[in-house]
């Protein structure tokens, strides 16, 4: 047993409030199932975004095509690793695959969707960088010759019939993806609204709840990349590009509020057994996070934001660094404000007992496995892989370029 | 096979290469190399129940005592102690039927130790024997006056506080704090002995509390207490249907 | 237009291939599912609770921890009781008791109490167990004789049924890493032994016993009490029968 880990419980005792079953006092599901959903959440948004290129024809979000794609796949492979690190058993993840268990979404969803997603976006990787491979590999020597020439499959097939069975395999590839990645965040919201044990979590509308948040970061990071990593690599950001995108995000965000609400009025109408300790969670341990952070910084704020640059769009529409300051200011806000939602959902379902009668308190750690740096690490972690991705399968000359609202091909589509 | 793959576009032909690697590795693997037991989920919970069934007993049970305390067994049986087990206090002892020499079980002598179960407790049941375990015979062991195979009061209770704590303290602080319990109840002597075979009476009319509570109450004893008239007063009940008699509350 | 025709039918496609299939699989009962009655002769157990037979001594907390190796720091219990405080002015406060609590004197205070009782609490081995349909490995399952078991080879240790049991009834063991609860003392009923918690118990405020027995204890604490079990809103099918159970109790 760990000494550390029962002296940290005892400091817990003093702090609950009212009464929790003996057992509640630990919260089982700490800060790596926080950063779980935050992460499946930008993959799904992330993908989403890439979507609206290929399916619905957004041409002026060109640019953010491939970044998306390799920000999808960066947030992905790191998205079971918090999973595995939180198990008390990480050597035993296998079991998972060997006898799973088919009425645990945990099980069945879990892995359906994760390997669905996968093999869609390797796929549609795969497909977007072909000819793109066979031309650098051309080019190159050494290692990132053999790299290409690996991951292109060895083909060299660069003519017609093979180009125009690319584009069309993207297409579908594209367009099955999107009800896969809409499946991959909805089932972590399931995984919660499915346990009628507990009434913060147990709702039909938390997996769209989840969904359309995730949609919401995935859009918000990769703006956020496209407006950092773009200057950074000697190009100049496409003003049309991020106007387009941050309509999206604002159609989602308006979504995502709506839905939260609608919660929200819901449960105050209905105004169930459990509505007594849930408004006191709220307001004595979630005060900061929800309505400060979730709901004031992370929605309200962004939403007034961009409201504006579209209000008054003569005075933003000439300066474009004003813009772009407010998109900025957005986008941050908005991570902080998803992340945020997270923690109240998965901290706060902990918080209360299921007695009804008590609140206990959530002490992260600092170190180890389910400490602050931990989790930090794999935060950073995605971008370290988005890095190495970008050396292998470079994006630049896509996300430099310039579309117009006729939408004019570029280079990649 | 070149001329089979050559009726697709060469990215597809390579990919369902790649497919067809992948599937025959993962039946390899599947089927050849992972063990059936690890995938037969029944076989597990039939491995953990047998591992459940083998784990170790500490608690002998309620008759294994008898066995070589006959005697202790059979006191026990008749005092107010028959439904403990021997377990119950004097902890686990299956080690000890397994050596009777080298293993005791604790005998429990302080008087830190009755308490738990019969210190005075307002969320104890009714009737359950409690005493202040700081005032009842201070310093005293228990043993001393009672005998715990056979525990009895070394004198029948005069006060019905013995072992109706809770109710004997809520009407020290009531209106009826100068009524005997035996003003409204008939207590059986037996009662004090053996309480579940006979029980006090209670009362059974309006006008029992009438004797002090009606308008033209006699009782020397009601001279200052609230008056009603009988006729009227709650007429369709009787009176505790209201008033809780051990703290009879009024409204002010 | 065709954009939007291949769309609709891939997402079609899509629901028909994955979305349903995984959603169907999600509705299966569970291997592990024991709903159907029991056959003829099977034992199904279950439990009884006194509620006002309980003086709240705690021996069965105590022998509990001792014969099942349960950590004796006051975060991992496989049994507890609580103890209801009701007062006149309409407020309840619950806590939870551990063996020679502080014993309230409250001679004064004793005026302004409505109702008080002691509640035991232990896991309900419910017949329709949600820890068990949510467990992803199969580590938890119903024997066939109604008990609920974790088998600690191949538990992972995701805590998904400590979320899922609405009674606080589970906890990660320190040690083993692995998911545990009460066991009805499997160990000792599967030799024809009560449980402890039963064992030790100085007023038979528990019982247990064969649900299918003619003529049992248990038989005749269903027969002749008010039977209630906790949360039956959330149709778990708790096992642990309650008499003379509280409304306030949760």
């Amino acid at each position: 047993m760990n000494p550390e880990f029962i002296h940290t419980l005892h400091e817990l005792l003093p702090q609950i409030q009212g009464y929790i079953y003996p057992n509640e006092i630990e919260i089982h599901w700490g800060l790596l199932i926080v950063v779980y959903p935050y992460i499946t959440g930008v993959v799904a948004g992330a993908f989403i975004l890439a979507s609206l290129v290929k399916v619905f024809n957004v041409k002026e979000v060109q640019p953010l095509y491939r970044l998306s794609l390799l920000t999808a796949l960066a947030y992905l492979l790191v998205a079971p690793m918090a999973l595995v690190a939180h198990l008390g058993h990480p050597e035993r993840f296998y079991e998972i695959l060997l006898t799973p268990q088919t009425s645990s979404a945990m099980a069945m969803f879990g892995f359906v969707y994760a390997w669905y997603l996968m093999a869609v976006l390797l796929l549609e990787i795969w497909f977007v960088h072909r000819t793109d491979m066979i031309a650098w590999a051309e080019q190159e020597t050494g290692v990132m010759r053999f790299i290409h020439r690996t991951l292109a499959l060895f083909s060299r097939d660069t003519g017609e019939r093979a180009v125009a069975f690319d584009h069309k395999a993207l297409k579908v590839i594209t367009i099955v993806g999107i009800p896969s990645a809409f499946l991959l965040h909805g089932y972590v919201g399931f995984i919660f609204g499915s346990i009628k044990a507990n009434p913060w979590w147990s709702s039909v509308l938390i997996p769209i709840v989840f969904l359309f948040s995730a949609i919401v970061s995935g859009i918000a990071l990769v703006i956020l990349l496209y407006m950092v990593i773009t200057p950074l690599t000697g190009g100049k950001i496409s003003m049309k590009c991020v106007d387009k995108a941050v309509d999206f995000l604002f159609y989602a965000v308006i979504v995502d509020f709506s839905l939260e609400l609608v919660d929200f009025i819901h449960r105050v109408y209905q105004s169930e057994e459990e509505i007594k300790i849930l408004s006191e969670m709220v307001m004595n341990k979630l005060f900061a996070s929800l309505i400060i952070v979730q709901v004031l910084l992370g929605m309200l704020v962004p939403l007034t934001l961009i409201s504006l640059t579209k209000i008054f769009w003569r005075r933003f529409h000439l300066n474009e660094d004003l813009r772009k300051m407010v998109y900025f200011i957005a986008v941050i806000l908005i991570q902080f404000g998803i992340f945020a939602t997270r923690w109240n959902v998965v901290i706060g379902g902990q918080m209360f007992s299921k007695s009804f009668r008590g609140l206990t308190t959530y002490k992260m750690e600092f170190g180890g496995i389910e400490g602050l740096l931990f989790s930090i690490a794999l935060l950073a972690l995605p971008i370290v892989i988005l890095a190495v991705l970008t050396k292998i399968l470079p994006p630049w000359e896509e996300m430099h370029s310039q579309p117009d609202s006729e939408g004019v091909e570029v280079a990649g589509s | 096979m070149g001329k089979f793959f050559e009726r697709f576009p060469d990215p597809l032909a390579r990919l369902i290469v790649v497919v067809l690697a992948l599937a025959v590795v993962g039946v390899v693997v599947v089927f050849g190399l992972i063990p059936e037991s690890m995938m037969d989920v029944k076989a597990q919970w039939a491995d953990a129940v047998k591992r459940e069934e083998a784990r170790p007993i500490k608690y002998a049970g309620f008759h294994a005592c008898a066995e070589c305390h006959e005697e202790l067994y059979d006191t026990k049986k008749k005092g107010y102690h028959r439904d403990l087990s021997c377990e119950t206090c004097h902890g686990a002892a299956k080690a000890h039927t397994e050596d009777p020499d080298k293993v005791k079980p604790e005998i429990p002598a302080q008087r830190a130790f009755c308490p738990q179960c019969h210190a005075y407790n307002p969320s104890r049941p009714r009737g359950f024997p409690m005493i202040n375990p700081v005032a009842h015979n201070p310093l005293k062991a228990c043993a001393s006056c009672h005998n715990p195979h056979d525990p009895k009061p070394p004198t029948t209770p005069k006060e019905c506080s013995a072992c109706h704590g809770e109710i004997a303290r809520m009407k020290a602080v009531s209106h009826h704090v100068q009524l005997a319990c035996t003003k409204c109840h008939d207590v059986p002597q037996r009662h004090k002995v053996s309480p579940r075979s006979v029980r006090p009476s209670k009362p059974q009319t309006r006008e029992f509390c009438g004797k002090c509570h009606g308008k033209d109450a006699t009782d020397k004893m009601a001279k200052n207490a609230p008056k009603i008239d009988l006729a009227q007063h709650g007429e369709k009940y009787v009176c505790w249907q209201c008033h809780y008699p051990h703290s009879p509350e009024v409204e002010q | 237009m065709n954009g939007r025709r291949t769309f609709l039918r891939g997402f079609v496609s899509v629901l028909l291939s994955g979305g349903a299939i995984g959603g169907i699989l999600e509705i299966l009962p569970s291997k592990a599912d024991a709903r159907e009655v029991p056959p003829k002769g099977q034992k199904w157990y279950g439990f009884g609770v006194s509620v006002d037979k309980c003086i709240g001594c705690a021996r069965c907390m105590e022998a509990c921890k001792n014969e099942n190796n349960v950590p004796r720091e006051p975060f991992f219990f496989r049994t507890w009781v609580e103890r209801y405080i009701t007062r006149k002015n309409g407020t309840t406060v619950v806590k939870a008791i551990g063996p020679n609590e502080e014993q309230l004197q409250e001679a004064a205070s004793d005026k302004s109490i409505l109702r008080s009782f002691f509640v035991p609490k232990l896991c309900n081995q419910c017949a329709s167990p949600p820890c068990v349909q949510v467990c992803p490995v199969g580590a938890t399952f119903q024997t066939k004789d109604g008990v609920v078991l974790v088998n600690e080879k191949t538990c992972i240790g995701c805590r998904y049924c400590i979320q899922a049991c609405p009674y606080g009834a589970r906890y990660l063991h320190p040690v083993t890493h692995t998911a545990d609860k009460c066991t009805f003392c499997y160990h000792r009923i599967s030799h024809g032994l009560l449980p402890a918690c039963v064992e030790v118990c100085p007023t038979q405020a528990r019982v247990f016993g064969d649900l299918n027995a003619a003529a049992s204890p248990m038989s005749r604490f269903l027969r002749m009490n008010k039977i209630h079990v906790l949360k039956p809103g959330l149709n778990t099918e708790p096992k642990v029968y309650y008499a003379s159970l509280d409304g306030e109790v949760r």
